[in-house]
């Protein structure tokens, strides 16, 4: 097993399991978050629900912060051995001629979504933990679209957030279908999953931008 | 036709090396690459200067010693062929060619544009290979029937002639389009399954101790092949890997 953790091919493994639990994440992230648009009411109770259950709050909610540093820490590791493989670099690398720009440039486009995520941290989980376990304020379950609505009033940080789902979806159109070549699964289901992937991460991306717009565009007026 | 040539020039390998100017003409676009370079040695040797080294053997394509990083692109513009079987067609009169060895850690520079590629010699050394008793009494191995897809298959894995030209494309310098073609070719022949388990760990753990980078999947190994190895040989390698670890 310990030759199976130190190997190039685990670290593979490690980033494309990581990776695709993240995804997965963030599936379950937009349905809810759709509801803030088509059903305020449903958007509440389920937030109030994440917010409160203790499964959610102590046994997922530590595993998804598990994956997202797993993912980056490996994501570094690979970053580091991988420049140490090429000492000297070329004095002309033509890298546009056989590969696109999204797969070779993973690292940026995930430095600017982790970067992104310290925002959207702040902006709503810090709050939160800050609303339960330090100002020990009551339960409220019809606070959370209104808050949600009023984050997003601010054009800058509409503006960031759209930015950063553009490039979240950019690290999706390699990551996602990447995440299963290197799990080895390449085989005739393999254009299928292609497409479906680039569906996706296109898809959820543009969907939470929608979000962000719509609720800038339509404030609560007090 | 009249060229630039920006060529990489280094004494041997613990001299600093750096970029040469110099300008050849008289070129004809039926050259190959190798002859164009064979031009620019002739015109250095008249001038009593030092030709530059590269590599090269059979000249036809089939032994993967040419290995020239070509205006950024490992065996130039051109696709499925290496150096030797470029033509000076592919360029334009007035030209600048970049021309630099493949970089790599694990393909260290011996003089001017010629790597030390051993390294994939003992990845290849490590289990590329079926332990047979060779004294006469071996089994004709069309003796044994195999389904004409994973012989197809094998065959194409076996097709890569080992150039390099995969590390020197991948922006990682990972060798694992070269390592997971000598173990499919194997891996998918009755032949290979008996030292299956070993041979895919002790090739990668070659291949991991040599210092090669890390696979993320951009392809360009499988754009700059040669021989067009294709990827699906990195993800069956993988499969095998994972397979032969959790079965300890």
């Amino acid at each position: 097993m310990s030759r199976l953790i130190k190997s190039s091919i685990a670290r593979k493994v490690v980033m494309a399991l990581s990776g695709l639990f993240l995804v997965f994440f963030l599936g379950q992230h937009f349905v809810i978050n759709i509801t803030s648009v088509i059903a305020p009411d449903t958007f509440n109770s389920w937030s109030h629900f994440m917010g409160y259950n203790p499964l959610v709050q102590f046994v997922l909610q530590p595993i998804l912060i598990a994956g997202v540093i797993v993912h980056f820490v490996m994501g570094i590791i690979l970053e580091i051995r991988n420049n140490r493989a090429r000492a000297i670099s070329y004095a002309k690398y033509n890298g546009g001629a056989n590969s696109s720009w999204i797969s070779r440039n993973m690292f940026i486009t995930g430095l600017v979504v982790l970067a992104f995520l310290g925002l959207h941290m702040y902006d709503f989980w810090v709050h939160e933990m800050a609303y339960k376990y330090i100002e020990g304020s009551l339960e409220d379950p019809t606070r959370y679209y209104a808050e949600t609505v009023e984050k997003f009033e601010p054009i800058w940080r509409t503006v960031l957030y759209v930015i950063a789902f553009g490039l979240l979806a950019l690290h999706l159109l390699h990551g996602f279908a990447s995440s299963f070549q290197s799990m080895g699964l390449n085989n005739k289901y393999s254009p299928a999953i292609q497409t479906f992937t680039k569906i996706y991460a296109i898809a959820i991306p543009l969907g939470f931008a929608f979000i962000a717009i719509y609720h800038h565009l339509n404030p609560i007026t007090h | 036709m009249k060229l630039n040539l920006k060529i990489w020039r280094q004494k041997d390998a613990k001299s600093k090396g750096s970029m040469m100017n110099y300008t050849i003409d008289g070129i004809d676009g039926d050259m190959s690459f190798l002859e164009m370079m064979d031009v620019l040695n002739e015109d250095l040797i008249n001038k009593d200067e030092e030709p530059v080294e590269f590599d090269h053997d059979c000249r036809e394509g089939i032994c993967g010693s040419c290995s020239l990083q070509i205006n950024g692109e490992p065996h130039g513009p051109d696709r499925a062929v290496t150096t030797c079987q470029l033509h000076m067609r592919k360029f334009n009169d007035g030209d600048t060619i970049v021309i630099e060895p493949f970089r790599a850690k694990a393909f260290p520079v011996i003089k001017d544009l010629i790597v030390d590629r051993t390294s994939f010699d003992r990845i290849q050394q490590a289990g590329g290979f079926i332990s047979v008793n060779t004294s006469g009494n071996t089994q004709d191995a069309n003796a044994i029937p195999i389904a004409k897809e994973k012989a197809d298959d094998a065959f194409y894995s076996a097709a890569c002639i080992g150039c390099g030209a995969c590390v020197a494309a991948c922006k990682n310098a990972s060798a694992m389009l070269f390592t997971s073609a000598k173990i499919s070719q194997y891996a998918l022949l009755p032949q290979g399954q008996v030292e299956a388990t070993e041979r895919v760990q002790n090739m990668v753990r070659q291949m991991d101790l040599e210092g090669f980078g890390n696979c993320t999947n951009t392809g360009a190994c499988e754009v700059e092949c040669p021989k067009g190895i294709s990827l699906e040989n990195i993800a069956r390698m993988n499969r095998e890997y994972l397979s032969a670890t959790l079965k300890g």
